[in-house]
């Protein structure tokens, strides 16, 4: 971490990566997108110049890069406070009007919430009325979720949380213990449609009726943030919800005046205008 | 009131501790007046589930404004910033805070070396960095950065610590200014107060 990267060499790296792919980080928060950089550049242990030639040129790099900064660190049930109020308040509320609905877990990452998501359902009974959309920029990332497998040893915090969270059984009867990773249930993942999609360049989504996008933006400046947050504005049902990161706030984007803030502990904004 | 030979220059203070610090820290919230002119960035180990109470536990006997920032809120003068648990803290160009969930560093997230290094590079030789009691080697980097780029450095002094394995990490790996007990800080602090205000 003491390797210091300028402003500059960030900035110029962000240029390359724009000019020769579809990916765009420049509006990416900077001192987060440094140290990623930099820990790139010391696992591969290469000079920047290397790092933009291999970007440039070097065939399936940006693919091994992308996996690299994107921060993937996850848990199931994180804050089970938060997921307590999606059982209690927000799908409850969803209920009353729709029987079917749909949710989009944007930034997935290797998928931990998708299936805390698919558990709750199935403990509601309704996991057959909810089609989930889980969608991340790195395909890498997203074949792992779509996998289910987690290594065993992170089972022993998930399952805490599962138990804070007022879980009806234990986390261990919605997976199998097989050569030190727990295999998610393949019944919990049948609802799913793991998609391939980018926040920062990629379309609107289709409707849904929930967004989760928790510890996703803080990676954006706030231009950025303003721009995702329009894309999920457009991407929710007329009354919909979108559920952030509980130290993330919205406050300094303009179309926030669209949402209001139904849960401030567990920061759940729903979609009361057009 | 010149005895650490304080200079104007300073724009902010940065503070890490971990297991023995939080009594060090209550005093030191304690003891400097409702207008210290700078930003006081504090980064101290946490339980990763626990969301509350630990700003409650510090803002008991204080009368200053203590705060678990958002991601993105601007860092103001008199205020004392507070890594959120289970939150890396760091400080952006442009004087605003931001948050991360990247991966533990040395154990701990939010990790002290993270929230120093990323204030050394904005602040630069006009940051104060002081590293109080703790058990792991976190935080020796950070005051390395700070260190490195001009600005001071000050360690609670092992003998006054309640575990010294981390200011000691910090004396092995870089030059630190000042070595103090706590009630030093303290007085370091109200001159750098008296130095810097208006």
């Amino acid at each position: 971490m003491i390797k210091d990267l300028d402003i500059s060499d960030l900035r110029t790296i962000t240029e390359v990566i724009k000019k020769t792919h579809s990916y765009d980080f420049t509006n990416y928060a900077m001192s987060s997108l440094k140290r990623r950089i930099v820990r790139v550049l010391e696992n591969y242990k290469i000079s920047v110049e290397t790092l933009i030639s291999r970007l440039q040129n070097q065939e399936g790099f940006i693919e091994e890069f992308l996996t690299e900064i994107t921060v993937n660190v996850t848990e199931m049930f994180r804050d089970p406070s938060f997921w307590l109020a999606l059982k209690k308040e927000v799908i409850p509320s969803i209920l009353v009007n729709h029987e079917n609905f749909k949710i989009w877990h944007a930034g997935c990452s290797s998928g931990e919430e998708v299936y805390s998501m698919a558990i709750l359902l199935k403990e509601m009974g309704i996991l057959d009325k909810v089609t989930l959309f889980a969608s991340d920029i790195d395909p890498v990332i997203l074949d792992r979720a779509k996998k289910g497998e987690y290594p065993l040893k992170n089972m022993e915090l998930n399952e805490k949380n599962y138990i804070r969270f007022d879980g009806a059984t234990s986390l261990k009867d919605y997976y199998t213990e097989k050569d030190g990773k727990a295999i998610m249930d393949k019944s919990l993942a049948q609802a799913v449609t793991f998609k391939k999609h980018d926040l920062v360049n990629g379309p609107a989504f289709t409707k849904v009726d929930l967004i989760l996008c928790r510890n996703v933006m803080i990676y954006f400046n706030q231009k950025l943030q303003n721009d995702v947050l329009n894309k999920f504005h457009s991407s929710l049902f007329k009354y919909g919800y979108l559920a952030i990161g509980s130290k993330e706030s919205l406050i300094w984007c303009d179309i926030v005046k669209k949402f209001i803030l139904v849960n401030n502990e567990e920061k759940v904004y729903r979609k009361i205008k057009d | 009131m010149t005895r650490f030979k304080l200079e104007k220059k300073y724009k902010a203070v940065v503070i890490g501790g971990s297991a023995g610090s939080f009594q060090g820290m209550v005093k030191i919230l304690e003891s400097i007046k409702p207008d210290f002119p700078l930003p006081i960035i504090t980064c101290l180990h946490r339980l990763k589930h626990v969301r509350h109470g630990f700003v409650e536990a510090l803002s008991l006997k204080s009368n200053k404004k203590i705060i678990e920032p958002y991601d993105k809120e601007s860092i103001k003068p008199g205020i004392v910033y507070i890594a959120p648990s289970n939150y890396h803290m760091s400080v952006e160009l442009g004087n605003t805070i931001s948050l991360s969930t990247e991966e533990m560093v040395n154990n701990s997230r939010p990790a002290i070396d993270i929230t120093l290094c990323s204030s050394a590079h904005v602040y630069r030789e006009k940051l104060v960095g002081i590293l109080l009691s703790g058990a792991n080697k976190d935080g020796g980097l950070g005051m390395k950065c700070i260190s490195e780029k001009g600005g001071i450095t000050v360690v609670q002094d092992p003998k006054d610590c309640v575990i010294d394995t981390m200011p000691k990490a910090a004396l092995s790996m870089t030059n630190i200014d000042h070595v103090l007990k706590l009630d030093q800080i303290i007085d370091f602090l109200n001159e750098l107060h008296a130095v810097c205000k208006n």
